[in-house]
């Protein structure tokens, strides 16, 4: 599949993950988000703005327990949990919050 | 996305009768296929290329030279029907594609086809069949309908292991350039970087120093998490899901408690930072040596005496059945232990001889039941009594909890179901299955809990474990109804006080 933003194409693979991660931007974040039924809050943009530089640094996306304690640090302990992830990105913190972060799928036994 | 699907009515475990049949109700469900860029990193062909049927025919006569059960279960099966109400898939789907006899007879059309005097002259006689694209496509769905789970096996009186010819097709699909994404991809990160999920050394080191500091912050105790330590007793090999995700993670720590408390030095390597071997799915027997070769590679380079696996259902089976032959020989680990040896063995051994201290407090007010993976129960073995993948794992639970109880005896031990999810089959794209396919252990589940007021499920296989966390919502239950047995043990061990 693909999206267009701005004009361009950008190719994504089946389930709407971006082929070539340089080309995402925020307009597209909000795009794929509406598409996965989601309206970008400020909170929205915390976690998916933390994955991009976990990303940036480690070629991965960050463990479920590693993003929950950054959202610890950022937005205070009582959101630090996997309870309020999940109420963010119903589909799993894990997978729909990269797909937006224009960030590969996490696969394997996960 | 998977389009919206109806998630079953759960029926009575006590009064499980056969579905009535649904034709075609899951023809349309498939996983991607594998890209090129996913295929010929493992060497095979990137597309179906001119002459595919030949090329499939000629490595199914390959495998029945190589592997006499898969020619044995070719010809002996007398359609008695035994097999027919006991998989998942089927009594889920209510497909009758599904059955296990209808699953093996997509491979044994094409067999009698070609391999039988009786199909190459009257194929339409025998239910002989051309291998073409109609076929294939129908292969590459119902195989991917099957998780290796091998619970038809225990009830045909012939034996015939439907796994194995689910694994024979994969293969032949493989070598003609239709493999399937999941499995393709994850094999390739595991030879590019070192496991499944994909994480690079300096993020697993990352991760596991936030896992020490979390672990003192609890405990008070400097439990560590030992990476490529040269000269330590124990090499540590596990999912690379222990790592990242929830509740594996929880387990992970409980390994790591129970050597500290233990007084064991031990070690996790990032060249073999995964127990998983994603080749039995596929049914590659060289791309399961090679996953496994990085086992050998890294207890040499380490220095190790012992290697012991963590919790994953699939890794088990290899290690424990396949290991020798893939790998071995282990004649430069310590001989006083088994090769390899599973983290339950090694912490039952050790609460049986009080090595460590447990306090049931620790998890007030769980009431737990457990769910034996396919793999462990009917592909592997634990300790050195029979039926011991079934009691060690048991002792462990009821020494960690104060109340344990266990499902339909039709539905645990070597009657297990799989969870719905293994066999490479835990990808979004196939949900509709995953989630009809839980069914029979969902409805053993759901007796338990209004029965005996069961709070939580333990696992012992990341797949198990990663498919409940997403099925169990699906039932009205929290996913954090799943757990694993370390945690369990985690929650209990008395940590500081040991010598
Ligand atoms: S191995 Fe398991 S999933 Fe496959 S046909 Fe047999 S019972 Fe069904
Ligand atoms: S139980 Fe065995 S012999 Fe009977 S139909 Fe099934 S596979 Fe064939």
């Amino acid at each position: 599949m693909a999206y267009t933003s701005n004009g361009a194409t950008i190719e994504a693979d089946e389930e709407g993950y971006l082929i070539n991660i340089t080309e995402w931007d925020e307009g597209l974040a909000d795009q794929i988000a509406k598409d996965e039924g989601i309206t970008m809050s400020p909170e929205h943009w915390e976690v998916v703005n933390f994955l991009r530089e976990y990303y940036s640094e480690y070629q991965i996306a960050p463990a479920v327990r590693v993003l929950t304690k950054a959202i610890a640090k950022k937005m205070g302990p009582d959101k630090g949990n996997n309870k309020y992830l999940y109420e963010l990105f119903p589909y799993g913190p894990g997978k729909q919050a990269c797909k937006i972060a224009g960030l590969p799928k996490p696969t394997g036994c996960v | 996305m998977a389009a919206p699907f109806d998630t079953p009515v759960l029926g009575d475990v006590t009064e499980r009768g056969i579905p009535a049949l649904k034709a075609g109700a899951m023809a349309g469900s498939k996983p991607y296929v594998a890209a090129a860029a996913h295929q010929e990193p493992l060497g095979f062909p990137g597309v179906l290329e001119d002459g595919w049927e030949k090329k499939a025919i000629g490595h199914m006569g390959e495998l029945l030279g190589k592997y006499r059960s898969l020619q044995v279960f070719m010809d002996i099966c007398v359609k008695c029907g035994a097999c027919t109400d006991k998989c998942h898939f089927f009594l889920g789907t209510s497909d009758p594609k599904n059955m296990p006899v209808a699953r093996a007879d997509l491979f044994r059309s094409v067999y009698r086809r070609y391999f039988t005097a009786a199909g190459k002259l009257a194929p339409g006689l025998v239910g002989a069949r051309e291998m073409n694209k109609e076929t294939l496509d129908e292969w590459f769905n119902y195989f991917h309908q099957c998780s290796q789970c091998r619970r038809c096996s225990v009830f045909c009186p012939y034996g015939i292991d439907t796994a194995e010819i689910s694994m024979a097709a994969r293969d032949i699909m493989d070598a003609i350039g239709q493999g399937q994404k999941y499995c393709n991809e994850i094999i390739g990160k595991v030879h590019r970087i070192g496991n499944n999920l994909g994480l690079p050394p300096p993020a697993l080191l990352d991760t596991l120093e936030g896992l020490e500091e979390d672990m003192e912050a609890d405990t008070g105790v400097a439990v560590k998490m030992p990476i490529d330590v040269h000269g330590a007793e124990v090499l540590l090999v596990t999912p690379s899901a222990d790592f990242f995700a929830e509740p594996h993670v929880l387990g992970l720590i409980g390994y790591a408690k129970v050597f500290h408390a233990a007084g064991t030095s031990w070690t996790l390597s990032t060249k073999a930072s995964e127990a998983g071997n994603f080749g039995m799915f596929i049914g590659n027997y060289e791309q399961m040596r090679k996953i496994s070769l990085r086992i050998r590679e890294a207890a040499l380079e380490l220095g190790v005496k012992r290697i012991i696996f963590g919790e994953c259902g699939h890794a088990w089976r290899v290690a424990y059945s396949f290991l020798n032959t893939l790998a071995g020989p282990w004649d430069f680990l310590d001989p006083r232990y088994p090769v390899p040896q599973h983290i339950l063995e090694f912490t039952n051994d050790l609460i049986s001889r009080k090595g460590i201290k447990l306090d049931k407090s620790g998890n007030d007010g769980m009431v737990l039941t457990v769910h034996d993976s396919c793999n462990v129960a009917r592909g592997a073995r634990m300790g050195d009594k029979p039926g011991g993948q079934f009691t060690i794992p048991r002792d462990v639970i009821r020494a960690s909890v104060p109340k344990f109880v266990d499902m339909h005896p039709d539905t645990i031990c070597d009657k297990t179901f799989c969870c719905g999810g293994g066999g490479g089959l835990l990808t979004d794209e196939l949900i509709e299955l995953r989630v009809k396919g839980s069914v029979p252990r969902m409805e053993a589940l759901k007796a338990v809990v209004e029965q005996d007021g069961v709070t939580h499920m333990a696992a012992m296989c990341a797949i198990c474990k990663a498919q409940f966390t997403k099925i169990l919502p699906y039932f009205g239950h929290d996913r954090e109804m799943v757990v694993s047995v370390h945690q369990l043990v985690s929650n209990a061990i008395v940590l500081g006080d040991n010598d």
